[in-house]
Order: structure tokens, then C-alpha cells, then sequence
């Protein structure tokens, strides 16, 4: 079970979990809850280099699409495949085996905090 | 004569605590806060063609017309000849402006000789009505918008009947009834048609409609009592039935190839190019309004709607644009105006306008979706037919 409150959050509600020199990136529940059910999903490959904003892929359910972004610069060293095959894990765990992509970072984030996310969707 | 409705900021269902109760997400829906989902989309949807699924549709916009001159005043208003159904029958017909565009879809009960129930997209209440009151000038009928008094729930879906059969609570409308009338009239109840019934001794209107592609019962009723019968049939129905939001009846109309107003349909698109030409009786004796733009038909090279599908699991979505190719020159030919992953077939299908010459089934195209074009193929609608 992730820890909630040891992650990062974004305003395009992703969490970013750091680890090491690597972060993993995934969408929270809220954005899953608001997606519905996400029947497909489209990541980056690992080598792609991303930079802090962009659009780098997308999560798609039955009633609409919601954008990945990247939170920070960094380089892909890998998507989840396990998400690829089985886009539902967004909704079933977002923050574990739901998780999207994973970036090497020259420099870790400062985002949101749990509280602070929380406050920013309103909770 | 008539009257209307108001309009207040932010409607609720008469079903809303029972929605918050079972943790239904909400979307606005023409002013309403309805469910989108309950758990998943998915899950309803597939409930639906499996078992049954339960919607709230209270929503949706009724307008009565009650006095001798009604079957008249229904067929100088609508394209179809509502005259020419028998008490106790519904019709799909369609409200035209003066140029042969579409202003509204709706369902037409005839519910008594000199009586009709009119239902109307929510989003369209207001212009339904007025246009319904001003057209019925003349007429000896009273036009009269219901629709803060009348509550919707639709049971859809293959066990749909034998729940209703074994609900508590309901019966015919009359003298003597009992469980076993209920039961016969339900049973031997056919598609498009309607009966008088009862729940708990108030009147409820059961008609065998919907919007899924499966069988299935609409029931329209009293706000008041639509809590009960919710629950009551949500009881009976146990696992059987499952709660349903709009995001799955979306999914589930799109896959039986059923327009949606504002995406298939709309002011600049006439019956012909949604294909609903057959909805506009240019054989009955009254003039209604948008008949000569009828007559005259789209232009040759107006588009026409298709459905389309395509492989994989990205879906071309309402406004993306249709291709003839996938090179940099390649034409555009036409627009997405609903689209999803088919939760039943397992790969996208969307509806289109596209130019006609490109509207033959087989006719291969491609979706720009968000960059990429996809191929995708015409297919007759719809995509998917209950197995009888």
C-alpha cells in the first residue's frame, strides 16, 4: 500500500513519488475517479527525454481523455506495461500498480504536498 | 391556452438522496445534476446487455396535449403522423423548423383518444414547449409542459421484464386490478406501446422504450413516488439490476446506433442526412412545418451520417475531423459526432458526417485523432443488435 502523503502532487493531478534519482509518475484518484473508467493508455517510450509541461501521453476512458504531462524535465527509463495491457489498473490502484512512467531526473521536484493537493481539489 | 414551466439555476432529481446515498458521481446535465456513474461505466454498461440496468431520466422534458384537436395539432406540428397511431402506441417523430432542421427528437405516447404525451430532451424543454403551444394554435387541444411533475426511471436490459414482473406494489389502472393483470398486460406488452399502470395505488405510465438497444421499460410517474419505485425495483431486482449513470447510457445508445441531439442531430441537419428520413411522413395529408424543406431534400452533396469503425483502442471522438487518406493532402471529408471504445465489441465505433459519396459501408477512411490518423472503415448502423 503507497503511502499517500510521502508523494508529490501536480495541478494536473499526477503524484510523482521520488525515489533515488528516478521518479515514478501516475495520475491520482481523484483524476481517475473524474476520468471513469480508463480503457486505454499511451506513454511514452523509455528513452523519450520530456521536458516540465508538455504533453507526453495520454489516459483514455470510455467517456473522455485526460493528458499526461510531464512534472518535472527528465528522460523516460520506463512505461509501465502492465498498465498498456491492462489500463484499468488506473482505476483499481492509481497510486501503485497503476503508476504510468517512471523519469530519470537531474532535479527532484518540489510540488504539492498530500495536504496541499488535498486542499487544491477541495477535500 | 397553456401553460410552462419554470426555470430555476440548478435542478435536482426527485431521485438526487437515493443517487448521493448509493455515491454516484455527478455531471450537469441541461441544468441538472445528474449521475454520470455509480462505480463504472463499464460495469452499467455491461450490465445493461447482460441483466438490467436502472436510470434515472427524470430529467427528460413531458409535454401533454389533452382535447379533440391533439392527433391534429401533433401532425401540422411534428414530421410524423401521430394521428395514425392507436391508443396505447408510441412513435419516434421529430420537431422541424420552418428550413427542415431538426429542433428536437422525441418519443409521442398516445395515451387516450383525445390524449398525448410528448417527451423531449431535457436541454430542449423550453423550446419543445413553446414551439408545441404556438403550433397547436388553432387547435382544440391544451398544451401543457409536465415536466416538473413527471418522474422517469427506465429498467433496461434482458432481465428487465422479469423483475418487473416479480416488483411488489404495482397494477393495472381500473377497477378490480390485481397482480395478475399487472403482469398479463406487461407480458403481453409490445415494443413501442404503452399501458396505464399503477404503483402503490398512484398511476404510473408503463411503457416498453428506451434508449440502450435492449429490452426494456420506461416508467413514468410522480416524483414523489419515484424514491419507492426505485428502490422497490432495485430490491427485486438484487444483483440482477444494477444503478446506471449517463456516462454507460451514452455508451449503450451509441452501440445501438441511436442518435443523440446536439451530436447526430441539430438545427442545420436535415432527417435525410441523419437518416431518419423515414421519421418525416411526406404521405400524410397535413401541412407541417418544415414539410417543403422535406420535400426539396438536402443538397446532392450535403453530408450524410454514418458509423464507422475502426481497430484498436483509440477512439475518434465528437469534432475530430474525417480524411480521405492519411498524407499530408489528403481531403477532408467529413466529422466525428460520437465516438467511444465499444465496451461490448472491444474496439472503437463512432457515428460521422461525411460527404456522400464516401457513405457506402466498406469505404475505408481515417480520424485524425489528437495527430494521428487512424483508419477506419463505414459500417451500417448500428453497431450492435440485441439477438432476438
Amino acid at each position: 500500500m503507497t503511502d499517500v502523503t510521502a508523494l508529490q502532487y501536480t495541478e494536473e493531478h499526477e503524484w510523482v513519488k521520488v525515489d533515488g534519482d528516478t521518479v515514478v509518475i501516475g495520475i491520482t484518484d481523484y483524476a481517475a475517479e473524474k476520468l471513469g473508467d480508463v480503457v486505454y493508455v499511451d506513454l511514452p517510450a523509455a528513452g523519450t527525454a520530456v521536458s516540465a509541461g508538455t504533453v507526453v501521453g495520454e489516459i483514455e476512458s470510455t467517456k473522455s481523455v485526460g493528458e499526461l504531462f510531464a512534472p518535472i524535465d527528465g528522460e523516460v527509463v520506463e512505461a509501465n506495461q502492465a498498465v498498456i495491457d491492462s489500463p484499468e489498473l488506473v482505476n483499481s490502484d492509481p497510486f501503485g500498480e497503476g503508476w504510468l512512467i517512471k523519469l530519470s531526473a537531474p532535479e527532484l521536484p518540489t510540488l504539492m504536498s498530500h495536504a496541499e493537493y488535498r486542499a487544491f481539489v477541495g477535500e | 391556452m397553456s401553460d410552462s414551466g419554470t426555470t430555476p439555476e440548478e435542478r435536482r432529481s426527485p431521485l438526487d438522496a437515493v443517487h448521493r446515498a448509493a455515491g454516484a458521481a455527478f455531471t450537469d446535465f441541461a441544468g441538472w445534476q445528474m449521475p454520470v456513474r455509480y462505480s463504472s461505466d463499464l460495469a452499467e454498461h455491461r450490465a445493461v446487455r447482460e441483466h438490467a440496468g436502472l436510470f434515472d431520466l427524470s430529467h427528460m422534458a413531458e409535454i401533454s396535449l389533452i382535447g379533440p384537436g391533439s392527433a391534429d395539432a401533433l401532425d401540422h406540428a411534428l414530421a410524423g403522423k401521430l394521428s395514425a397511431i392507436a391508443v396505447g402506441q408510441a412513435k419516434y417523430s421529430l420537431l422541424l423548423a420552418e428550413n427542415g432542421g431538426i429542433i428536437d427528437d422525441l418519443v409521442v405516447y398516445r395515451t387516450g383518444e383525445d390524449r398525448f404525451l410528448v417527451v423531449a430532451n431535457a436541454s430542449n424543454r423550453e423550446v419543445v414547449a413553446a414551439e408545441l403551444i404556438a403550433r397547436a394554435e388553432g387547435f382544440e387541444t391544451f398544451v401543457s409542459d409536465e415536466s416538473d411533475d413527471i418522474a422517469l426511471v427506465a429498467l433496461q436490459g434482458p432481465d428487465a421484464l422479469a423483475v418487473l414482473l416479480e416488483t411488489p406494489g404495482l397494477g393495472v389502472e381500473g377497477p378490480g386490478n390485481d397482480q395478475e393483470d399487472f403482469d398479463r398486460a406487461v407480458t403481453e406488452l409490445k415494443y413501442y406501446r404503452s399501458f396505464p399502470a399503477t404503483f402503490e395505488g398512484e398511476p404510473v405510465l408503463v411503457a416498453r422504450t428506451g434508449y440502450t438497444g435492449e429490452d426494456g421499460f420506461e416508467l413514468y410517474l410522480a416524483p414523489e413516488l419515484a424514491p419507492k419505485l426505485w428502490e422497490a425495483l432495485a430490491e427485486t431486482g438484487g444483483p440482477r439490476v444494477v444503478p446506471c449513470g449517463l456516462a454507460s447510457r451514452d455508451t449503450l445508445r451509441l452501440e445501438a446506433g441511436m442518435p443523440l441531439y446536439g451530436h447526430e442531430l441539430g438545427r442545420g441537419i436535415l432527417p435525410a442526412q441523419a437518416g431518419l428520413g423515414r421519421v418525416v411522413s411526406l404521405a400524410k395529408e397535413a401541412d407541417f412545418i418544415g414539410r417543403a424543406a422535406a420535400e426539396r431534400g438536402p443538397a446532392d452533396d450535403a453530408p450524410v451520417l454514418v458509423g464507422l469503425t475502426a481497430e484498436g483502442r483509440r477512439a475518434p471522438r465528437a469534432g475530430y475531423e474525417v480524411f480521405d487518406g492519411d498524407s499530408a493532402d489528403a481531403r477532408r471529408v467529413g466529422e466525428i459526432t460520437s465516438g467511444a471504445l465499444s465496451p461490448t465489441l472491444g474496439h472503437p465505433v463512432a457515428m460521422a458526417f461525411v460527404a456522400p459519396g464516401l457513405a457506402e459501408p466498406g469505404t475505408a477512411v481515417f480520424v485524425d485523432v489528437r495527430g494521428t490518423r487512424i483508419p477506419a472503415t463505414v459500417v451500417a448502423l448500428p453497431f450492435y443488435r440485441r439477438a432476438s
